[in-house]
């Protein structure tokens, strides 16, 4: 193994049995119930899992934003190695947020300042963590903003959110996030709020991005067409716990877990000549008292008394990962072409 | 932003021609001027004079037409009770109040965004208890008591400060503090709401995963933001203090100011002189809202200026 290979091979970042809790008025709700993740450099890592599973908490953990009512309550994230949430460790996450590590928002209507123009949005973080002055940060900024593909940067950078569109100012979250060339870029639901159109151009751009920069990525998503096009490893959540990971493409041809199953045969397919769309019935169990046993149990064809217990994750054959009792057995009747749906 | 003034100063002379209208329909139509400002005892042939020497018994376009050119040249007439210029008198007491004012709302504005922002940044903790327990205090004491209790103690008590008037600096304190403390209350209270819902956008989350540094998050960001609703509390207490507000802090510290002359005016039944009174606040109004609209330009690019 050559040293370059070695480097690959550690992981950037490790997040290691996290749990956080949010104190609400009903009690505490266990948003993550220990998250175990790695991503090592220049991967690409899928998180996907239904509203309510805890894929956004894990990036807001991460970025040092969970807020009160909410709090780490154990486990541990670390950068390199080093953990971010000890006491030394949080000085140095101060500056590895926003330079090595950057986040990508969801809803970029709202995600910048209307008050400020983009150019000083995006100059703001160049001079922080890079220490530009204001003229070398506009150089970079016109750069940046020519590399995320917003024509005339020079006139762009004086503008103001209001005067972009969805599609323009999540050009523009992306500029900022890439500004300090990072080497992980975690984008929550980056496509969420644009229009179908705009989701691929956007996609496409942070591919080509994660290539000529060598990022690695945390794609939170709930489309797993996506996923499939995009990433090197998934991870499947549900209700705050991670409940199947492997390699892309293994997860989506052989999926062990039953809820990864019904998640893929749920997946509308363009060819499919069915009326009604298949959902998995029942709904996401409360975090308020989450269940001991396996969380999908109760939604589970497959389940049984033994579910009450939680099964670990553990390796189902060489590809993937995966917490339930009886892995890769097929959960449903009807066998659909899981390969051919997502693809 | 040249035509926007241009277009609002057009906008403020209509607003000042329409107020000039109710002034003059006002003094001369709403009762008669005779009875209203001679004695009762006066006989109606002294009355006929009177109408006579004032004009008043002319046609009521021919008296407009009269009143608007001595408008132009700041002629309002002579004051009955002092018996000179009402411009005059205008002249020498708009200083006092606007000093006042100025002071007064100054201390609040410069105090206010501070207090409430320190309080914004724990709700529910020491500083803002403290805040929003002092900003009730403030908004629940009457003025003119509370003025009653600064002579008493600073004055009166400790003999550290003059009780009434013009004078040297000193006698600027007590009315301007008294002037100051409900206004300051009611912006430290608006600036700590503001600051708290700022502070929970999705542009500061967004700035706190770039890693920007506390100071910078508050005062760039949810500070700038706050400040849009805070201009126009702070405009509303500035055109207020100016239509007749100070008139209480004037009248227990015998300050001579506008507010103060506006009230003897009126005990006096001088029209000619409330005239000029009502129609120099008018203008200023017209101004402060002119350079309030182009402040919020400056601060929220979103703000169309039409």
């Amino acid at each position: 193994m050559t040293e370059m290979d070695m480097m690959s091979e550690a992981a950037l970042l490790e997040i290691d049995r996290l749990c956080v809790e949010f104190d609400t008025r009903g009690g505490v709700v266990h948003g993550l119930r220990g998250v175990d993740l790695s991503v090592r450099r220049g991967e690409t890592l899928a998180i996907v899992g239904e509203s309510g599973s805890g894929k956004s908490v894990t990036a807001q953990a991460v970025m040092g934003l969970i807020d009160v009512p909410g709090r780490i309550a154990s486990g541990d994230i670390r950068w390199k190695g080093q953990s971010m949430l000890s006491r030394e460790g949080l000085a140095m996450a101060q500056d590895i947020r926003g330079k090595d590590v950057a986040l990508i928002f969801q809803d970029p209507m709202t995600s910048l300042n209307p008050l400020m123009t983009i150019g000083a949005q995006i100059g703001e973080v160049l001079r922080r963590h890079l220490g530009l002055s204001k003229i070398q940060a506009r150089t970079r900024t016109e750069e940046l903003l020519g590399a995320v593909g917003i024509s005339a940067p020079r006139r762009r950078v004086d503008q103001y959110p209001h005067e972009l569109s969805g599609g323009m100012r999540q050009r523009v979250m992306i500029a900022m996030a890439i500004a300090c060339e990072p080497q992980l870029l975690i984008a929550d639901e980056p496509t969420t709020a644009l229009d179908v159109t705009i989701q691929a151009q956007v996609l496409e751009l942070l591919a080509g991005l994660q290539e000529t920069l060598r990022l690695s990525v945390i794609l939170i998503t709930h489309d797993l067409g996506v996923v499939a096009g995009l990433c090197h490893r998934v991870a499947v959540m549900y209700a705050g716990k991670i409940i199947e990971t492997g390699l892309a493409d293994d997860v989506f041809e052989r999926p062990s877990h039953p809820y990864t199953q019904g998640l893929i045969r749920s997946t509308p397919r363009l060819d499919d000549q069915m009326e009604r769309l298949i959902a998995i019935e029942g709904s996401p169990p409360s975090l308020l008292a989450p269940p001991t046993g396996c969380a999908f149990s109760p939604r589970c064809p497959l389940s049984e008394p033994k579910c009450a217990e939680q099964p670990p994750l553990v390796a189902v054959h060489a590809g993937a990962s995966a917490a339930c009792w009886h892995p890769a057995t097929p959960a449903w009747r009807e066998a659909p072409a899981l390969a051919e749906a997502v693809s | 932003m040249g035509a926007f003034l241009l277009r609002r100063i057009f906008q403020g002379m209509l607003v000042v021609l329409g107020v000039t209208l109710v002034v003059f329909v006002a003094t001369r139509m709403v009762g008669d001027p005779a009875k209203v400002m001679l004695p009762l005892s006066a006989t109606d042939a002294q009355r006929a004079a009177f109408n006579h020497q004032m004009g008043l018994d002319r046609p009521l376009g021919a008296q407009f037409i009269t009143f608007v050119g001595d408008l132009s040249t700041l002629d309002f007439g002579d004051s009955l009770w002092q018996r000179r210029p009402a411009i005059q008198i205008v002249f020498e007491r708009l200083p006092n109040t606007l000093a006042l004012i100025g002071l007064g709302l100054g201390l609040a504005v410069t105090l206010s965004l501070p207090l409430g922002a320190l309080a914004a940044l724990r709700p529910g903790g020491v500083a803002d208890r403290v805040v929003v327990f002092g900003g009730l205090f403030g908004l629940s004491l009457p003025q003119f008591w509370l003025g009653l209790l600064m002579i008493m103690f600073f004055a009166v008590t400790l003999k550290i400060l003059p009780t009434s008037g013009v004078g040297g600096p000193s006698h600027y304190i007590l009315p301007a503090v008294t002037l100051a403390i409900p206004s300051l209350a009611r912006l430290m209270m608006l600036v700590r709401s503001s600051v708290i819902d700022e502070l929970n956008q999705q542009y500061v989350r967004t700035a706190r995963a770039k890693g920007m540094r506390f100071h910078t998050i508050l005062f760039g960001h949810a500070l700038r933001n706050a400040l849009v609703p805070f201009l126009t509390l702070a405009g509303w207490e500035f055109i207020s203090a100016l239509a007749g507000y100070t008139v209480v802090v004037e009248t227990v510290f015998a300050w001579p100011g506008l507010g103060l002359t506006a009230m003897k005016a009126i005990e006096r039944s001088d029209l000619f002189l409330l005239q000029a009174i009502v129609f120099t606040v008018a203008i200023m109004i017209v101004i402060v809202n002119i350079l309030l609209d182009v402040l919020y330009k400056l601060i929220d690019p979103r703000i169309k200026l039409a």
